[in-house]
């Protein structure tokens, strides 16, 4: 893979070069600018930020499967190919990410082996089944709409290729968004069992959407740093309760409920404020005792491993005719 | 990588002209870069009386949709189990196209029954599909898909290039959009048997058995019968025995490059367009049709 190259970029450096180094980034951070993959950063700053930009492309396209569950049964045709353009978008959310995380040093390759060997983490929502057709409503309106929350700030990381890449990518999630949104009001305003269906589906994602968000501030060591960093710009509770605070909105209009009856506008705080959750559950799906872990991780490995020797003929391929063509120059040169 | 291109073949950009005509925004025909033809255009323009084709138009519009939207299942059971990402995209944008393709032909033919796309994708049964068994065929490997995508995409190519000259307006702009399109899924398709013949042993065998699978249903894709006749002799429609002289030659320069022979396995008798399938399409059908029909009537 192209990576192999940049496997070097942290190199050997004097404490000199790296005091000026540090100084650089502390006032690049401090005046808000981008970092750029060819300066200096902390280890700890490359780290955090390679094991965010990588979990984040996994989660793309993990999240391709519960959506790509639904693509052979879409009930209209407009509609399959509306969710095959989107499960579409989110390989290629995948495939910018993947690019960004390869400027802090790592392939790709040895991407996809950890998250395939069990050793990276993606977004546990996608451990949820998409049982129903609603369920491609409200994955659309609550999970791509709580990415879109925690997304939108992102386009202002302090780590230019990652910004970059959440400029693209929130754009899509906004349509995305929009055709959730869509399918779940067609079928609020069906027949009985159409409705059922979506208030079933809405009933099922909105604690799993809320815990996207991360666990409560007190509870999520890192977000100082991260803030520290200009990588993350808002606290998890803090964009938990404006997307609480949209999505209250926009269930009147569809003509749903929201399966909370504790949510309310805390006047004193100015805060939406929504019941309790659930997280135990929440950290059983992340240490994988969720209801599709196993699934999800299987399915990626099977089509990996299906797709060597794909990859191995490509490649094998592309160095024949490198190979040709290089003999071709040198007796032209001879010539 | 060198890709064999029709010599006497118009190529992308040549399309449009001549198709495109009258009043750009209310016309199903317009084909002008940045304003394709869409599915919904064709509906409208049913809806509101200005086309409505022939029995005979609507039973060809029926077999070309047939035949896209059938492809069109069986790619997409590719998008997040492809070799690479980037095959989950390229894959997902052909059944893209192919779907876009069925939906402007199934509205089009739907408009003489008084049918739309969906009633004609999700309440016919099995023999009452006019798609050629090709298409139902199994993905089998990936090179499996990339033979019937070969083939596929060397035979649309020829059909929807003649297509555009049809003297039946909608299904001239039809075959105008989607010329452009097939032309890439050529690109792709031609790429990857090169690659795939010429990169390790494995792939090479691979490869020479994907074509073997596929080559039996390829016969089928160039009979004639009462109804191509008929058509192409008033110049709606496209004989399908006369693409086959291009097709063999086209197809021939690409296996040659990639050091293939095209298979000498016996064709099968096929039957598609009247309704004789393979045991495959049953699956299909059951499986895209199953939500629509526990909803008759819904809308989605």
């Amino acid at each position: 893979m192209a990576a192999q190259n940049l496997q070097s970029v942290p190199a050997e450096l004097t404490p000199e070069e790296d005091a000026a180094g540090q100084a650089h980034f502390d006032r690049i951070i401090a005046e808000d600018s981008r970092i750029e993959p060819r300066d200096w950063m902390p280890a700890a700053y490359r780290k955090t930020l390679l094991r965010q930009v990588s979990q984040h492309a996994h989660s793309e396209i993990i999240g391709m499967q519960p959506e790509a569950n639904w693509i052979s049964r879409a009930p209209s045709l407009k509609r399959k190919a509306i969710l095959m353009a989107k499960v579409q978008d989110e390989a290629g959310h995948g495939l910018y990410l993947y690019s960004a995380a390869e400027t802090l040093g790592q392939s790709r390759d040895k991407m996809m082996d950890d998250l395939i060997a069990g050793k990276a983490r993606y977004s546990s929502i996608f451990n949820y089944p998409a049982l129903t057709w609603a369920d491609m409503g409200a994955i659309g309106w609550l999970v791509d709409g709580a990415a879109i929350c925690n997304q939108v700030p992102l386009c202002r990381a302090s780590y230019g290729p990652y910004g970059r890449a959440m400029v693209r990518i929130c754009k899509e999630e906004s349509f995305h968004q929009r055709q959730g949104f869509e399918i779940l009001l067609e079928l609020s305003n069906g027949t009985p069992e159409q409705k059922q269906m979506a208030q079933d589906a809405v009933n099922r994602w909105y604690a799993p959407a809320l815990m996207m968000f991360g666990p409560p501030d007190d509870d999520s060591p890192n977000s100082k740093q991260s803030m520290a960093w200009n990588i993350k710009r808002f606290s998890n509770d803090e964009l938990r309760s404006r997307f609480v605070g949209m999505m209250v909105e926009q269930v009147r209009v569809l003509g749903l409920t929201l399966p909370d009856d504790q949510i309310r506008f805390n006047e004193d705080t100015r805060k939406w404020e929504h019941g309790p959750l659930d997280w135990d559950e929440f950290h059983e799906v992340l240490a994988g005792r969720g209801p599709c872990n196993a699934q999800r991780l299987e399915r990626r490995r099977a089509a990996h491993d299906d797709g060597a020797w794909v990859r191995e003929a490509a490649a094998a391929y592309a160095d024949k005719q490198r190979a040709k063509q290089s003999a071709k120059q040198q007796k032209e040169y001879a010539a | 990588m060198s890709t064999p291109e029709a010599t006497e073949t118009t190529g992308h950009g040549d399309i449009s002209t001549g198709v495109a005509g009258g009043d750009s925004n209310a016309s199903a025909t317009r084909i002008t870069p940045g304003n394709a033809l869409r599915p919904e255009d064709i509906a409208l323009e049913v809806k509101t009386g200005l086309v409505k084709p022939t029995e005979d138009i609507a039973e060809y519009a029926l077999r070309l949709g047939d035949d896209a939207l059938i492809l069109a299942q069986r790619l997409g059971h590719w998008i997040s189990r492809a070799p690479e990402l980037e095959e989950d995209i390229a894959l997902g944008n052909i059944a893209l196209d192919q779907l876009g393709h069925a939906r402007s032909f199934l509205t089009y033919a739907g408009a003489a029954w008084d049918k739309s796309e969906d009633d004609l994708a999700y309440f016919r049964r099995e023999h009452e599909f006019r798609s050629v068994q090709l298409f139902e065929q199994p993905n089998g490997d990936f090179a499996a898909t990339i033979a019937r995508q070969f083939v596929v995409s060397y035979y649309q190519y020829e059909l929807y290039r003649r297509l555009t000259e049809s003297t039946d307006a909608t299904l001239a702009a039809i075959a105008a959009k989607a010329v452009k399109e097939v032309d890439y899924h050529r690109d792709h398709s031609a790429q990857w048997i090169l690659r795939l013949a010429g990169g390790t042993e494995e792939s090479r065998t691979r490869m020479i058995h994907g074509l073997r699978l596929m080559w039996p249903y390829v016969n089928e894709l160039f009979q004639d019968d009462d109804l191509t006749q008929r058509l192409a002799q008033a110049g709606a429609a496209v004989a399908p025995s006369s693409l086959r002289e291009d097709f063999d030659r086209l197809i021939a320069d690409v296996l040659n490059e990639a050091e293939l022979e095209v298979p000498d396995v016996p064709a099968a008798p096929g039957g598609g367009r009247y309704g004789k399938h393979s045991e495959y399409l049953g699956y299909i059908l059951a499986e895209m049709q199953v939500l629509a029909r526990e909803h008759p009537g819904a809308s989605w």
